[in-house]
């Protein structure tokens, strides 16, 4: 029981914290459900904070009947909805907006359900009933729990989507009907929602009663066959890629632009970190080196110096950001761990001061950077919009991506390989430590400044401003998020850091709020990232396994997608 | 580096290249603005207390990278967020005393609170983040709590901008700091006294706990080896919880001075200074916390004299605008010639 209080007056901090920090406001404006009940986001988020404490609370208690289970539930429900009273009833009488400013009658309103203080009461009672279902809930069986939790989840998701899904709908005449099915003008309508929760839990029961036997029966199948199978999944995510920005539209292609631009960064980055376990916080650098390189010889601005095309002036970038990358690596090749991560920062810092400054400006063009640069032209046509550009991008990610991937086994990535697992004993063996670093230096070096060369054109304009400490530091996080040395991570990282993000920015700057709760519980939970490369993961398993057998659990799938976890 | 002579010579001819360029360049730099001789004496020592003031700043912040890197072997890249978290917070406070006129009858007092506030704040911050983002990492790779660190430091700088807002706070004004004193025919500004006396007091009370106490000598022997301090009785988590606390409280105190000196606060104020302080940290020493002190020190008031010092004379625009590329170039050169820092890394790792 004492549990049960202590775990409900933490999350009902969780609660008063999501209220405060503005997410629930936030999140307010948009619906879940419009009828039979109004239930927005903000709502949900509020709730989940209990919910997700009840349950814990009830699944601990499991040795005792389902009745102590509610209870215990109910219990934990009480005391966090306590904690939000006080909240509400603190809030008006002690002026707490001077200090939060998301303290707000609106907020209070939400909280209360319109009620006022004297809406306590009625806060109590919700919340206790909320613990006791989600005590229920917990004791479930976990054939039923699971898809249910799915469907909410899947209910969720098209609620937190439906700006984007609206977009991209409304753009064909065939799909706005779609849209109008599917979406009213603030939520989606209860048929859809009804539908889609339908749909995931029976999918969700079907694959569990069934998929056992499904997997096994692939098994019987004949090797040829097999084979062919397994070239689908990525043959098709090779057809949806090029399919998508035709489907997409112009938002969705710059969303993809960039992401292919992270990745081509994350590609060069991992050959450094990844492969050679070379830590550099200053990466960035390159990227701009690229994107400056383009600029200046592309550019029909005061600034350009040849006025070439892109296609010209793209190998010259790559050229100058290989030789960027050699000439920093030099100093830095005595240097090890985390040294060597903040003296590439300090490189990286010093490009761009260098670049920002009115010192160079005559050459560079300081703040105001570069202007002027015009669009890649193709066969005739110039590449105008993300939908052009998305193809270039998406042209070299892939070429990149199969230069990376040859250079993993080849000689020159085990060489990387044995550096990184220990310098020392690397040398003993005979590797030459100076050309495997300057070379892991270099061609992720070239990687970045194939990246800052689009990046040049897609803007048609580059600013130092654009090549902040904040990229460097994004890009490492995606590789290891999606998986340090793997190749396909490295794509799923950009999609789940830069992605995702970009596609959720109506919701503010509140993404990086969850951003960087997310990396801090990925690493908690998954160290190995979302799509490990095989040694890697098998390393720090056992190594997790051997220290915390207690993560092992904890580790299992989310049963929610949902966003606000922090 | 033990390999072919041809390619040795080539890497040190590099080097030495690369080291002599930055002498030279400070060299002719300097002689070229003393010959200008654009700038008075006085104008030299107002960069060197204005330097050693921010100097102290940076001291203060330092010594938390220092302590944690030392026994943890890791960079608490949130420690800058540790640092704005009490600032930011204390500056409510700071409002309310200044309004309700406390901060006008007894300065001292109302500034005493206003620390006491920053520092229960920034610690408090500070030992959240090692139970939730840390502890749980303790045997990990090294680069998975270097994420966390980048994770935390992220949700702190949202959740404080979410809570109190995006915008730019101006401190109140405490009016026995306004004004200077005279020093020799020199004058200083109050709040420089102020941070530096304060500064001093506090590294010299940190120093001396660390050298003195049982607690200090079972900080330094944890930082010596996790392992054999904990054969010999001490319990390690809890001094790694005395540490995070230590080095919060030194941000939270840092965070007043800074709000003393540049009247502002805002979310996102804890970036660079942690940035510089991880440098001072470096030139001092890493893990050395007389090290950290000096590298403050030095560092501020190179920051503070360079850009007119060295850059002026080279015929650079706008100065100023590269005093962070001194800061950063100085931070470079001590990693590649002297990584152990000025005074020495106290804690000589294997992998450093």
């Amino acid at each position: 029981m004492r549990d049960a209080l202590a775990v409900g007056l933490l999350s009902g901090a969780v609660a008063v914290y999501l209220a405060l920090v503005g997410v629930v406001e936030q999140l307010h404006g948009r619906l879940v459900l419009a009828e039979p009940v109004r239930l927005s986001l903000g709502q949900v988020a509020l709730f989940l904070a209990g919910l997700v404490g009840a349950m814990a609370v009830a699944r601990r208690a499991a040795a005792g009947s389902p009745a102590a289970a509610v209870l215990a539930g109910a219990l934990a429900g009480v005391s966090a909805g306590a904690v939000l009273s006080m909240l509400v009833l603190a809030g008006p009488a002690l002026n707490v907006r001077a200090m939060f400013v998301n303290a707000s009658p609106p907020l209070f309103d939400l909280i209360t359900l319109g009620r006022g203080p004297g809406g306590v009461p009625a806060i109590l009672a919700l919340w206790g009933a909320l613990g006791a279902a989600a005590g229920a809930a917990a004791r479930l069986p976990a054939g039923a729990r699971r898809p249910l939790a799915w469907g909410a989840a899947a209910v969720l998701l098209l609620s937190i989507f439906q700006e984007l899904a609206q977009l991209i709908l409304q753009a064909g005449e065939r799909t706005a009907v779609v849209a109008d099915l599917l979406f009213t003008s603030d939520s989606p309508t209860p048929g859809a929602a009804a539908v889609v929760f339908v749909a995931t839990v029976a999918l969700n029961a079907l694959w569990r009663a069934r998929g056992e036997g499904f997997r096994r029966r692939t098994e019987t199948i004949p090797p040829a066959a097999r084979r062919v199978l397994r070239m689908a999944g990525p043959a098709l995510a090779v057809v949806a890629a090029l399919l998508l920005p035709a489907v997409g539209g112009a938002f969705i292609s710059q969303v993809l632009v960039i992401v292919g631009l992270y990745t081509l960064m994350g590609l060069g980055l991992n050959l450094e970190v990844g492969f050679a376990g070379l830590l550099d916080l200053g990466f960035v650098a390159f990227f701009a080196i690229g994107a400056y390189t383009v600029g200046l010889l592309t550019s029909v601005g005061s600034l350009g110096i040849a006025q070439m095309s892109f296609w010209a002036a793209l190998p010259v970038a790559v050229i100058v950001a290989l030789v960027a990358g050699v000439v920093l690596g030099i100093p830095v090749l005595g240097i090890r761990g985390d040294y060597l991560a903040i003296a590439t920062l300090g490189f990286g810092e010093i490009v761009r001061l260098l670049v920002l400054s009115d010192f160079l400006r005559p050459w560079l063009g300081g703040s105001q950077g570069l202007l002027d640069i015009p669009k890649p032209v193709f066969g005739g046509v110039e590449l105008v919009g993300p939908e052009h550009l998305f193809y270039v991008t998406l042209a070299f990610s892939a070429l990149v991506a199969y230069v990376a991937w040859r250079l993993q086994d080849s000689r020159l990535g085990r060489v990387w390989m044995a550096i990184r697992e220990d310098e020392d004993v690397a040398e003993a063996l005979g590797v030459d430590l100076v050309s495997a670093k300057l070379l892991a230096y270099g061609l992720g070096a070239a990687f970045a400044g194939v990246g800052g060369a689009i990046f040049a054109v897609m803007l048609g304009s580059v600013f130092p401003h654009s090549f902040q400490l904040l990229i460097s530091i994004n890009v490492l996080a995606l590789i290891i998020v999606g998986g340090l040395g793997s190749l396909p991570g490295v794509i799923v990282g950009a999609l789940a850091l830069v992605g995702l993000p970009e596609l959720l920015r109506e919701f503010g700057e509140f993404r990086f709020l969850v951003y960087g709760a997310l990396l801090v519980v990925m690493m908690l939970l998954r160290p190995e990232g979302l799509w490990p490369a095989a040694e890697q993961r098998r390393e720090l398993r056992e190594h997790v396994e051997a220290t915390e057998p207690a993560l092992e659990a904890a580790a299992a799938p989310p049963t929610a997608g949902e966003p606000t976890g922090g | 580096m033990r390999r072919g002579l041809a390619r040795l010579t080539f890497i040190d001819l590099f080097l030495w290249g690369f080291r002599l360029l930055v002498i030279l360049l400070v060299l002719y730099g300097t002689a070229g603005t003393l010959r200008a001789g654009r700038y008075s004496a006085e104008q030299w020592f107002d960069f060197v207390i204005f330097g050693l003031a921010q100097g102290g700043i940076y001291a203060l912040i330092a010594l938390g990278y220092t302590m944690v890197y030392g026994i943890l072997r890791m960079i608490n890249f949130a420690h800058g967020e540790v640092f704005m978290s009490g600032a930011f917070t204390a500056y409510f406070l700071a409002i309310w005393l200044g309004a309700s006129g406390v901060l006008d009858r007894r300065p001292l007092v109302g500034l005493a609170l206003v620390l006491a506030l920053a520092v229960a704040v920034s610690t408090a911050v500070a030992l959240l983040v090692e139970r939730v983002a840390y502890r749980p990492l303790r045997r990990a790779p090294r680069l998975v709590p270097l994420i966390t660190a980048i994770g935390a430091s992220f949700f702190l700088q949202y959740t404080f901008r979410g809570l109190y807002g995006a915008g730019i706070k101006a401190y109140p004004e405490i009016a026995l700091f306004v004004g200077e004193v005279g020093v020799g025919g020199f004058t200083i500004l109050r709040t420089q006294v102020v941070v530096l006396v304060t500064a001093a007091m506090m590294m010299v009370a940190l120093y001396l706990f660390v050298m003195r106490t049982r607690t200090g000598k079972a900080m330094r022997a944890v930082a010596e080896d996790k392992d054999t301090a904990a054969l010999m009785g001490i319990d390690v988590d809890r001094i790694i919880v005395v540490t995070f606390a230590l080095g919060g409280a030194a941000a939270g105190v840092a965070g007043i001075l800074y709000a003393l000196v540049f009247k502002q606060v805002h979310f996102f104020m804890g970036f660079i200074p942690g940035i510089k302080a991880f440098t001072a940290a470096v030139l001092g020493g890493i893990g050395n916390i007389p090290g950290a002190m000096l590298g403050g020190m030095f560092l501020g008031v190179v920051e503070s004299v360079g850009p007119a010092l060295f850059l002026d004379g080279l015929g650079i625009v706008a100065p100023y605008q590269l005093k962070d590329v001194i800061a950063f170039t100085m931070l470079v050169m001590v990693l590649i010639f002297r990584p152990s820092g000025i005074l020495g890394e106290r804690l000589a790792g294997k992998r450093a």
